[in-house]
Formats: C-alpha cells, sequence, structure tokens
C-alpha cells in the first residue's frame, strides 16, 4: 500500500497546499506574538469528538462532594492543563488539540502522514499500533507512585491496572504503552415500558419479531459483528458446562474473536436476516429515537447510554441499560504517544505524560465524566473524590422505594468483598446508569475484549459487512424490475419515433 | 483612457486551474485506482466484480428504480410549477419565485430532519416503506434542480409562435403540445439529467432519512470506509459511464428539437 500512500500524500499537500496559498493571501494576518518560540513546547493531542470536559459549567452544576471537595469546570481541560503545568514546572506548552471521529480515521490519517503526539486509540488499534511499532513506551518515571503529580500510576483502578498488565501483544504488556483514559461495555438501551427485562436478556432480542422494525443495530462493523456473533453462539454461550469450565474467560474471548470466513459468512447471513426485523443501522441517532419512542431498544456503549438515559429522563422518560447473558464487549479508551510525533524530544514526552496525568487527578477525572458520561477508569488510590462522586450520583436518597447494596470493590480497591466500596443504591439504578457506568463483577466477568484482525480477516469482514446490506439480486423488489425495465423500453421507443420522424 | 483587457486565454486561466486540480487530477486518480489492486498493479478484478457480484447489479437495478421514480416525480411535479411561473404576469412572478427558492435558503440537513418527522407523523414508521420514502425525500431535495432549467427554458420562448399557432387554429391544448412542449424540451432534458445521477448516488439523504436503504452511493461510501479504495473508485467509475451513456442519449432529442426549432423560424 505504500506507493498509494505517497500518491495520496502528494494530491493532498497538493490541494492543502493551494488552499493554504488561497488562504493567505486573502487574509490579512494579525501581527504574531512569538515569545520566543523554543521556551514553548508544542503538544499536538488527538482525541475522540467531545471526549473531554469542555468547560463553562453554569454555577449550579457545581458538585460538592461529601469529602469537602468542590468541582466545576470552567475553563475547559486543555486551558487548565496549560496553566496547571507553568505553575508546577514552570515551562510554557502550547496544546494543539484536535479530534477524529473513528479509530479507522485516525489509524488512515497516521498513514496519511499526519503527526501527532498523543492520541486516544481504543484497545484494538492500541494493539495494532503497538504491534506496528508506532508507539513510544511510557518512561519509568510515569510509573512511579511515588511521585507527586503522577496521579495516573496513583490513581487507576486496580482493575483496569490488572487488565493493562496482563494482556500483552508479543509479550509486551500494554502498560507499557498506553495509558487507560475511559473505558466500558456495550450492552441494549432499552425502554422498560415496552419490553421486559427477560426479553432484552439475550442478543435475540434484536431478531424478536414483537418488536420489529423498532430495534436498532450500530452502523459499525465490529460493534454489530460482536452483537450477532452473540447471538449465533448464544446456545455455547450459555451451556453450563461452558461457564463452569476453567479457563472460562478465554474461551470465551476466543469464540468472541472468531473471524474464520465460516463464522463470517455465518454472521453475514444471520445478519442480513436481522437487517429485515431491525429499523436501521445508526451511529448517533438511536439515542434521539429511543427518547421519542421511534425505536424501542437499541444497541448501544454504555457510555452513550448514560447519556441517553439522563437526556431521556428530562423528558420523563425512563430508559435501561441491559447486558445481554450471552456475553458483552469489554472496551478500553487509552492514551498513547506516537514515536513521530515525540521524536526523542525529552521535553515533549514529560509534557505528554504530564497531560495524561493532569486528566487522572481524580477532580479532573470527575469533571470528564460528568461532562461525557463514560467512566474514567481512575479509581483515586487513597483520594476518595472519584468514589464521593459516585455516592452523590447514586446513594439511594429517602424516596428510594428499594435500596440494594452494591459492591463495587473490585473496581476501587482490587477486592470486591471491601466493605468501604459498597454503594448503598436505590434498586433501579442497578439497571440504569449505576449499571451502565460501573458494571457489577459478574457482568465484568462475562465480557471480552475484541483484538483486530489482519488484512485478509478485516477485508473479508467488511465485504461481509457490505453485502449484509446491499440488495442481493433476489431480494430486488418486482416493481423495482419493472420500472427500469420499462423505463428502458420507453426511452428506446421514444429514440426510435424520434428517428424515423427526422429521417 | 485605456482600460484593462484579457485574452479569452487569459480569462479561463481560473477556472482551467480549478478544473485541473479538483476535477482532472481526482478524476485520474479515480481511474488509477480503479484498475489497480492492492499491490499498485494493473487489475480488472474489480471491473469483474463489479458485473458479477449479484449484490453490486441487485443495488444498481434498485438505485436505477428509485433514480427513475424520482426524476418522474420531479418532472411531473415540477413542469406545471416551472409554466406557470414562467407564463404568470410580471408582478407576482417575483414573489412565486421567492416562495419556491426560499427553501432552498434553509440548508438540507434541516429540511432532511423535519421531512423525517413528517413522514414518521404520517407513516407511524419509516422502515416499512423504504422505497417511498427513498423517493420523498429525493424528490424533497431534488426538484429546485429540476424546476430552474426548465423555467429558465420556458421564460424564453417566443410568445409569438403560440400566439401565431392559436391564430392559425389551434387549441390551448394543441398550442401545448405542438409548441410549447417540443420547444421545452432541452429544459426537460438538463432538468433530468441534473436530477438523474443525485437521485441514484446521494446516499446522505437517505442516511439522514432513515439509514437502511441501500443505494450506489452508499455501496461506494462501504467501500471507501473500509479502505477498499479500488472497488470504490471501479463502482464510480461504472456509473460515470452509464451517466455518460444517458446523456448521449438524451443529446439526440436536444438535437432534435434545435432542429425543429430552426424549421419553425423558418
Amino acid at each position: 500500500m505504500k506507493k498509494h500512500v505517497k500518491l495520496w500524500n502528494r494530491i493532498t499537500s497538493l490541494t492543502f497546499a493551494g488552499v493554504i496559498l488561497g488562504m493567505t493571501t486573502m487574509i490579512v494576518q494579525p501581527p504574531m506574538q512569538v515569545n520566543a518560540a523554543e521556551d514553548v513546547i508544542t503538544l499536538r493531542v488527538c482525541n475522540w469528538e467531545e471526549y473531554i470536559d469542555e468547560g463553562g459549567w453554569d454555577e449550579e452544576e457545581l458538585i460538592d462532594l461529601d469529602n469537602g471537595m468542590n468541582i466545576i469546570g470552567e475553563n475547559s481541560m486543555v486551558e487548565d492543563f496549560e496553566d496547571w503545568y507553568y505553575e508546577t514546572y514552570g515551562k510554557k506548552v502550547k496544546v494543539e488539540y484536535s479530534c477524529f471521529g473513528t479509530n479507522e480515521e485516525l489509524y488512515s490519517q497516521l498513514t496519511l502522514g499526519d503527526t501527532y503526539d498523543l492520541v486516544c486509540p481504543s484497545d484494538y488499534l492500541i494493539m495494532k499500533l503497538m504491534t506496528e511499532g508506532w508507539l513510544e513506551p511510557f518512561s519509568d518515571e510515569f510509573m512511579d507512585e511515588t511521585g507527586e503529580y503522577n496521579y495516573y500510576a496513583k490513581g487507576v483502578s486496580p482493575y483496569i491496572r490488572q487488565v493493562f498488565d496482563e494482556n500483552e501483544i508479543d509479550g509486551v504488556p500494554w502498560s507499557e504503552y498506553a495509558s487507560c483514559y475511559m473505558w466500558g461495555t456495550t450492552g441494549v438501551l432499552y425502554n422498560p415500558e415496552y419490553m421486559t427485562k427477560e426479553e432484552v436478556s439475550s442478543w435475540a432480542v434484536f431478531d424478536n419479531p414483537k418488536f420489529k422494525r423498532q430495534l436498532t443495530l450500530k452502523d459499525n462493523v465490529r460493534d454489530t459483528y460482536f452483537a450477532v456473533l452473540g447471538y449465533l453462539k448464544s446456545q455455547e454461550l450459555c451451556d453450563e458446562s461452558f461457564l463452569n469450565q476453567e479457563d472460562y474467560q478465554q474461551q470465551l474471548a476466543e469464540i468472541m474473536n472468531d473471524v474464520s470466513p465460516e463464522t463470517i459468512s455465518e454472521v453475514g447471513r444471520l445478519l442480513q436476516k436481522m437487517m429485515g426485523n431491525i429499523y436501521a443501522l445508526e451511529t448517533d441517532s438511536g439515542k434521539a429515537d429511543m427518547i421519542t419512542g421511534k425505536i424501542v431498544a437499541n444497541y448501544q456503549w454504555s457510555g452513550d447510554a448514560v447519556y441517553a438515559m439522563d437526556q431521556a429522563e428530562e423528558d420523563d422518560v425512563y430508559l435501561a441499560y441491559a447486558y445481554p447473558k450471552e456475553c458483552s464487549n469489554l472496551w478500553f479508551d487509552g492514551w498513547v504517544m506516537l514515536k513521530k510525533g515525540i521524536n526523542e524530544d525529552a521535553e515533549k514526552k514529560h509534557a505528554a505524560e504530564a497531560f495524561v496525568n493532569f486528566l487522572a487527578r481524580p477532580d479532573n477525572a470527575v469533571r470528564n465524566m460528568y461532562y461525557i458520561g463514560y467512566t474514567s477508569s481512575i479509581a483515586g488510590g487513597a483520594d476518595d473524590t472519584v468514589y464521593s462522586y459516585l455516592n452523590w450520583c447514586y446513594e439511594a436518597d429517602d424516596e428510594a422505594e428499594e435500596v440494594v447494596e452494591y459492591p463495587l470493590g473490585y473496581f476501587f480497591s482490587g477486592d470486591d468483598a471491601d466493605k468501604d466500596y459498597i454503594v448503598s443504591a436505590d434498586a433501579e439504578m442497578l439497571d440504569r446508569q449505576l449499571g451502565a457506568q460501573y458494571p457489577s463483577k459478574d457482568v465484568i466477568e462475562r465480557t471480552a475484549i475484541m483484538g483486530f484482525f489482519d488484512e485478509t480477516e478485516t477485508k473479508n469482514i467488511n465485504q461481509m459487512w457490505i453485502d449484509a446490506r446491499c440488495f442481493n439480486i433476489k431480494d430486488v423488489p418486482v416493481y423495482a424490475w419493472v420500472i427500469v425495465i420499462f423505463m428502458i423500453a420507453v426511452v428506446v421507443i421514444l429514440i426510435a419515433v424520434h428517428k424515423k420522424n427526422h429521417l | 483612457m485605456k482600460g484593462i483587457h484579457f485574452t479569452r486565454k487569459q480569462l479561463a486561466i481560473p477556472y482551467g486551474l480549478f478544473l485541473t486540480c479538483f476535477v482532472a487530477v481526482p478524476l485520474l486518480v479515480i481511474i488509477y485506482y480503479a484498475f489497480t489492486n492492492g499491490d499498485g498493479h494493473f487489475s480488472l478484478a474489480n471491473l469483474i466484480q463489479f458485473f458479477t457480484s449479484p449484490n453490486t447489479i441487485g443495488t444498481l437495478c434498485y438505485s436505477f428504480a428509485i433514480a427513475i421514480v424520482t426524476t418522474l416525480v420531479c418532472l411531473v411535479l415540477g413542469y406545471p410549477i416551472a409554466y406557470i411561473l414562467a407564463r404568470s404576469n410580471f408582478r407576482s412572478k417575483s414573489v412565486l419565485i421567492l416562495m419556491f427558492v426560499m427553501p432552498m435558503w434553509i440548508n438540507f440537513t434541516l429540511r432532511i430532519t423535519a421531512l423525517k418527522e413528517i413522514l414518521t407523523a404520517i407513516e407511524g414508521n419509516l422502515a416499512y416503506y423504504p422505497f417511498f420514502n427513498s423517493v420523498i425525500g429525493m424528490t424533497y431535495d431534488f426538484l429546485p434542480f429540476m424546476l430552474l432549467p426548465m423555467y429558465t427554458t420556458i421564460c424564453k420562448l417566443d410568445n409569438s409562435l403560440m400566439e401565431a399557432a392559436a391564430d392559425l387554429g389551434a387549441s390551448p391544448l394543441q398550442v401545448f403540445l405542438k409548441v410549447t412542449l417540443p420547444l421545452s424540451v432541452p429544459g426537460i432534458i438538463s432538468g433530468v439529467t441534473m436530477v438523474f445521477l443525485p437521485a441514484m448516488t446521494n446516499y446522505v439523504v437517505l442516511d439522514m432519512l432513515y439509514n437502511s436503504t441501500y443505494i450506489m452511493g452508499s455501496l461506494i461510501g462501504s467501500y471507501f470506509s473500509a479502505y477498499d479504495w479500488h472497488n470504490g473508485s471501479m463502482i464510480a467509475l461504472v456509473l460515470l459511464v452509464l451517466i455518460l451513456i444517458f446523456t448521449l442519449m438524451t443529446e439526440r432529442f436536444t438535437d432534435d428539437s434545435a432542429d425543429s426549432r430552426g424549421g419553425a423560424l423558418l
């Protein structure tokens, strides 16, 4: 592919050169302040869209936690970082912040030659970038838990730390190259008014004719593949003997990462059948359609589900989030540094690591969680801000009908029996925001991470994805054929008549 | 005083540059990709895949059906309006035109979203009527492209021809069928060309309306988002050729009507 990349590069740079030339001649540039360029470290960060606190909160939005912390986002996180870095290290840093929409888009930007210092891809892209040698390892200093400003090393959840240490690429743990930012699961956002918990407890819900044309899957091949595969293998996955085997988790991960040609074509067939039952494939419109009631269930990422449930509440619609019994997808988004961007510049690397640490500071983690709805990887360590925030959000008040104890020790201290981390929550919250944001240990045990696929696998799976949505020649409705043939006939006759008349 | 003079060649430079950068070069890139495989070697595999895949042909047929019906609906809706606009008296004309052009000033994203809500209110569930919805969405979006060329052509028609026909005893219907309609064929043709191709490929409208109707544009989009430039380019190229054939065919009508207009003038 290298050749094409070069060609593309040349074409894009040519066009850009043209555009920039045009712009500079048109716009009279204001006098730029050059404060001794060498002293300013430029940090190029590329993150998901709307994936960081952009500030500008109202005063009522102040989060006053029981531990005495008052948290509010006045400025954007990026501006706060620049100020903090100057105050802490006495050096100026300028963050050039940009966004990407999908992992594939980010990867293609990188291969086309865009350079960033710090990016935030998902697990499978991190694995791919690691394999292909794109990444700069985090320094030993960053990992040091005793450092005053090493908020990430001190605060990251023991559970996340374990995942990032245990998952390896060619014998190297993820944690050497990546630090987790947000994490979550996929599940089904549903409207309990129309659908029982029982009905939504399996991926089969998307093939249930009772809800014909009222369901949506994701317009994203990986996510939808996972759901359909879970449905396809439902029997096997729910089998007692399968569940009770010793290496259950490993077996599960293997099945959910099965991309053999046979499995792909089986998934394709099943998906094609399901396409006749669902309303549409969506990426963003599902949330709004749930609230307006166009659809009753929506395959959703946990963080977006939290956001949708919050929004729906404002309209007095109560939605819930369910984990299908077969398996759900566990995912992570993590910060990685790029070799090409950092370019062995120690100052830059320091700034990049400081940026990760700044986001991991418990109060900032809370700000981001509040703003975007996803779950931060930060538990806080010795600092109880994140846990206080959890209680601030979900601790049952006096009006709660039923209060349950919800243990989250596995996330906060590594021990699920830890008495310090049991939330007394309103029972219905378990199926709603709380359950979506912090899944219970049982749910976590039934999750699998989806790895990256090699070139042929990707090709096969993409072709399946296209074929499943195309109109097969057999499925084209008769009226479409009639229209086309009729029209061709009409045109031919018209031409013939014209010729005859004018000869 | 001597003014600034440009030769014709000089005047053509800006557009020539634009054409080279944004039309010719991309087209060459498309052709390059269409006839190469992943390794950059010449290959006809993409072309063969296009015509042998039942999925591509099925989608092509469905897109054709949508485009044909959209074009016919636009024509049936647009012609009378263009006629009324062009033939009405001067004072109310500008108001009328304004009324038809005004919706075009609203961003199309917004218009389609509004349309989605209206259709949902009428149908209950959009997913049951994909063909109907696609045609409505496309018509809504492309009607102005049909309307304006026809309007311009009818405006330019020489009134004395109609008067002469009426004087010689033709009924209003005959005048319309024998004089006005044949003379407005060039406008109809350019309207049809401008609606037909986008109606076959503009999947953004359908995506926004209800994201599950798959047309040729969606197919190209899917290949591109899977970073398969080769198949995507080939599909785009085949569509281009199809449209080229279509345009060449319709050109006969335009030539003929030019002839007949010449005859009428004699």
